[in-house]
């Protein structure tokens, strides 16, 4: 599985479109920080790029990756190895790359400009959806045959997760806001990577106006201890599920 | 050495494989031939595990091959069409081939050597012709001295040279012991490598038997002709 | 008013003659009710280190008592403990602790009463119900003392410094913390207070009722219920002052409830639930203020009139402002919102197109709470977006015309 990963690293590396991605992230964040005085100001601007630009990067990236390598997926499925070690392998390859990637090209600049707890709080979550949205888009390559398809799924994908997801929220909550919700809110925030990467930051952020009576509720859950293991678990669950799914639709996969 | 039952393959609504059956064993040179779309190429992928099926069993030296991959260390294979990293040279793929198999056995690095693919290790692999890509193929099928080889169109795009080259290998693979499953249109190829032909038509083992026996049952000197004339006779019946 | 207590003052020195007693374990004068009875007008009694009981003495005379090395007049919670009757009282020193704590008589550490010229100085209460309780009183300076709550944490404790019927009181440097309100005032006029903190006051730092034409600057409020209340109040001025760290809900910095004529000029507002919240103000001037990092930096209610908000900085801030209906006759003007993002094509610092500081997203909260969970969500983004090119839900009247480019820097 290491010796996969690592021979996908070189391959990315050589492909120069994840160090062209590295730049991009980090002339965005230097600039943000070097033409924006106000250091909260930079980091909320982050956080949207943390949360839009990164999952959308990271799941087309991958997706398109995944169609490219299908040769050498081929090849190594011939050969005496596990499908799920080379499943696995192939992940851990462009996780350790994207992970990387967003490290640097964000990670440095928040680290030089903002080391503030919301600064790592922030890092945490980009890494973490970088994670997810790469096991996802596995998951949509693996399921899909045709690389158009697989391309196109990988952006209902992301569109659904960023946009989609929280209008419905929004619908829900207008249909049913005489209603205790506070649970309801949660468990709804646990079904998107997003949502609870975008919680686990506004915790720190916005953490004056969540004071008031409903924020009080989040601040009350996502504070405690179990609201920390509840949201890691979450977290963790995201990276390993769709993942898990593609690993069992791959062991079946004609190629 | 290899023992198919009734293997079916569904792709969709088209049915590929309809029950094939069917025996291979060591020191033979068997050759699948049938018309394009009869199933071939499934077979194969199906016995190397890349295509699994729907209903049947496959077993290797008397194992199952369902969920096991460790069979594979006595495979070599030699795609159609090899494709490779697009990006890789050729010395950093057969030494990415060799880390990653970590083989017992000596290596057979003859076909490399013969072929003098060394002297082209910097090129990356999307700058190789056609012909060369299949030099590739086929000696990575013998470099880790498998017990068993499966070359699908071998000799297509290989020039007459590097043909005879490659035929040469298989008949010595076949003299130590080794079993070979090839696919092929080219009778006369056939003939002169193979010991039988098993012919598929539309996913089912329209016969299997070796060369000797149809030049008898047929009366025919030529291998081609012997064919045709029990396709004609089954035809007729 | 200074001018007014100046000439008492004056007139009181005219009588220094002064002799001195001294209270200690070993002097021929050893409790303090007994100094008390042989004290003379306008003498002096030092008290020197050591617990005294003292429960419910009153001063009657016009004298002056010192405390060396932080004397403890204690009152082991039977009563009140020190209560000035008298003209030109100084204190200077004391420690006073332990009064009575009850729900029928506000029980105060040390009480003035009906009295003019008093100074209390360097004075800490501990462990009082009131701590420092001025009534029917002019001219009196507290200055550099400090009180720390009975039941500190809990919520049946009396305020630190407060103000009933009074005129002309100088509130200076002085360190409130567990109380009620940290400072409070009642019909309270002409009162100065300046450089005081107020902090973890369980209701607020400093609460005006009915008090008229007093100025407070300079003070920092950190961690109270809600930082300053100000009612039915006119011209109060606010300078220079530090609103921090409230939170929770029902939370402000700063909160104005029927006020009129008031000037707020060069304070902070930085991490409060809600900066400055306003319900029927009229005529108030708010200027040169910083809402920095605040759930909502302002919520002006629809009941306000004729108020004026110019060159305050907002930034950081999850929500700038709200509001509860259409807002009229109140002028927004040249202020900065770091969420503006018009342009200055003709290079006057002033951005071309007006500024709403009123989101749909804002709105959409005051509706249904929870959907405080979609914040910074990009659907959040895109309606918000949305809302600005064609807007329908937002007050069309809250706007700001000229905002600024760029913050304003002050300090």
């Amino acid at each position: 599985m290491l010796k996969i990963a690592k021979y996908v690293i070189y391959d990315i590396l050589r492909s120069k479109v994840l160090i062209a991605y590295t730049l991009f992230l980090l002339v965005i964040s230097f600039s943000l920080f070097a033409l924006e005085t106000d250091g909260a100001k930079s980091i909320v601007s982050l956080l949207s790029i943390v949360l839009i630009i990164v999952p959308l990067i990271s799941i087309i990236f991958t997706t398109t990756y995944f169609y490219n390598s299908y040769e050498f997926i081929e090849l190594l499925v011939a050969q005496p190895l596990a499908r799920n070690t080379i499943l696995l392998g192939e992940f851990l390859g462009v996780a350790l790359s994207m992970a990387a990637t967003f490290f640097i090209g964000i990670g440095i600049p928040v680290l030089i400009y903002a080391s503030s707890s919301t600064g790592m709080i922030l890092l945490l979550a980009g890494i973490v959806l970088t994670l997810s949205f790469i096991s996802i888009a596995f998951f949509a390559s693996v399921a899909m045959r045709d690389k158009a398809k697989g391309i196109g799924l990988s952006l209902l994908l992301w569109f659904y997760f960023s946009v989609i997801y929280d209008a419905i929220v929004l619908a829900f909550l207008f249909s049913f806001s005489d209603y205790p919700l506070d649970r309801a809110v949660i468990a709804l925030a646990s079904l998107n990577p997003i949502d609870m990467a975008r919680l686990m930051v506004l915790m720190k952020l916005d953490i004056s106006a969540l004071m008031g009576f409903t924020g009080a509720v989040y601040k009350q859950f996502f504070g405690s201890s179990f609201g920390l293991f509840y949201t890691i678990g979450i977290m963790l669950f995201w990276i390993t599920l769709p993942l898990l799914a593609s690993v069992r639709i791959f062991k079946k996969k004609n190629l | 050495m290899i023992e198919i039952q009734k293997i079916e393959k569904q792709f969709g609504n088209l049915s590929v494989l309809k029950g094939v059956d069917a025996s291979f064993n060591a020191g033979n040179v068997v050759s699948i031939i049938g018309p394009n779309g009869s199933g071939k190429t499934t077979l194969i992928k199906c016995i190397l595990g890349m295509v699994v099926p729907d209903n049947g069993s496959i077993q290797f030296a008397g194992k199952n091959i369902l969920n096991d991959y460790s069979y594979r260390q006595q495979l070599g294979y030699m795609p159609q069409i090899g494709r490779y990293p697009e990006n890789m040279k050729m010395g950093q793929l057969f030494a990415m081939m060799k880390d990653l198999r970590k083989s017992a056995h000596v290596l057979d690095e003859e076909l490399i050597n013969e072929y003098q693919l060394m002297a082209m290790q910097d090129k990356p692999m999307r700058t190789l012709s056609g012909g060369t890509t299949q030099k590739v193929s086929a000696a990575l099928a013998f470099l880790f001295n498998p017990k068993v080889l499966i070359l699908d169109e071998p000799t297509a795009g290989l020039d007459p040279l590097a043909a005879e080259i490659l035929k040469a290998k298989i008949t010595k693979a076949k003299e130590e012991g080794k079993l070979i499953i090839i696919t092929s249109h080219i009778m006369s190829e056939v003939e002169e490598i193979a010991d039988s032909i098993m012919y598929l038509y539309e996913g089912k083992v329209n016969f299997y038997k070796t060369i000797t026996s149809l030049k008898q049952e047929t009366g025919e000197e030529k291998l081609g002709k012997a064919i045709a004339k029990i396709m004609k006779s089954q035809s007729h019946a | 008013m200074k001018l007014r207590c100046l000439f008492y003052t004056l007139f009181f020195s005219l009588f220094c003659k002064a002799t001195t007693v001294t209270l200690c374990k070993d002097c021929p004068v050893q409790n303090f009710k007994q100094a008390l009875q042989v004290i003379k007008p306008y003498d002096t009694l030092v008290i020197k280190k050591g617990t005294y009981t003292c429960i419910n003495e009153t001063i009657y005379k016009p004298i002056t008592i010192i405390g060396e090395s932080l004397p403890v007049l204690d009152g082991k919670q039977m009563d009140e403990i020190l209560v000035v009757m008298s003209n030109d009282v100084h204190l200077f020193g004391l420690a006073i602790a332990n009064s009575k704590c009850g729900s029928m008589k506000d029980y105060a550490g040390l009480r003035v009463f009906k009295a003019r010229n008093v100074i209390i100085e360097n004075c800490q209460l501990t462990n009082t119900f009131f701590g420092i309780y001025l009534s029917d009183s002019k001219c009196i300076t507290v200055k550099n003392c400090s009180g720390k709550g009975a039941h500190y944490g809990k919520s049946d404790t009396g305020n630190g410094i407060h103000l009933w019927k009074c005129d002309s009181i100088s509130i200076t440097g002085n360190h409130l913390e567990g109380h009620r309100d940290g400072i409070y005032l009642e019909f309270a006029k002409h009162c100065t207070i300046e450089s005081n903190l107020c902090e973890r006051n369980f209701r607020y730092g400093l609460h005006f009722m009915f008090s008229d034409n007093d100025t407070y600057s300079n003070n920092t409020f950190t961690g109270n219920g809600t930082g300053v209340a100000v009612m039915y109040s006119k011209g109060v001025h606010m300078f220079n002052n530090k609103f921090l760290n409230n939170w929770g809900d029902a939370a402000y910095g700063l909160l104005l409830k029927d006020m009129s004529n008031g000037i707020i000029k060069n304070n902070i507002f930085q991490n409060n639930t809600i900066g400055v919240t306003m319900e029927g103000g009229t005529n108030m001037r708010f200027e040169k203020n910083d809402f920095v990092q605040n759930g909502y930096g302002l919520k002006v209610m629809a009941n306000c009139r004729l108020d004026t908000f110019v060159l305050n900085n907002f930034s950081g801030n999850t929500f700038d402002a709200s509001t509860n209906g259409e807002l009229k006759e109140n002028l927004f003007e040249k202020n900065y919102w770091d969420k503006y993002e018009g342009y200055d094509l003709n290079h006057d610092a002033i951005g071309d197109i007006p500024y709403r500081p009123v989101s749909l997203y804002s709105v959409l909260v005051d509706q249904m709470p929870y959907a405080i969970m979609l914040m910074r969500s990009f659907t959040i983004d895109l309606l918000n977006k949305a809302e600005k090119n064609i807007p329908s839900i937002v007050p069309e009247t809250f706007i700001d015309n000229k905002p600024i480019m760029k913050m304003i820097k002050r300090r």
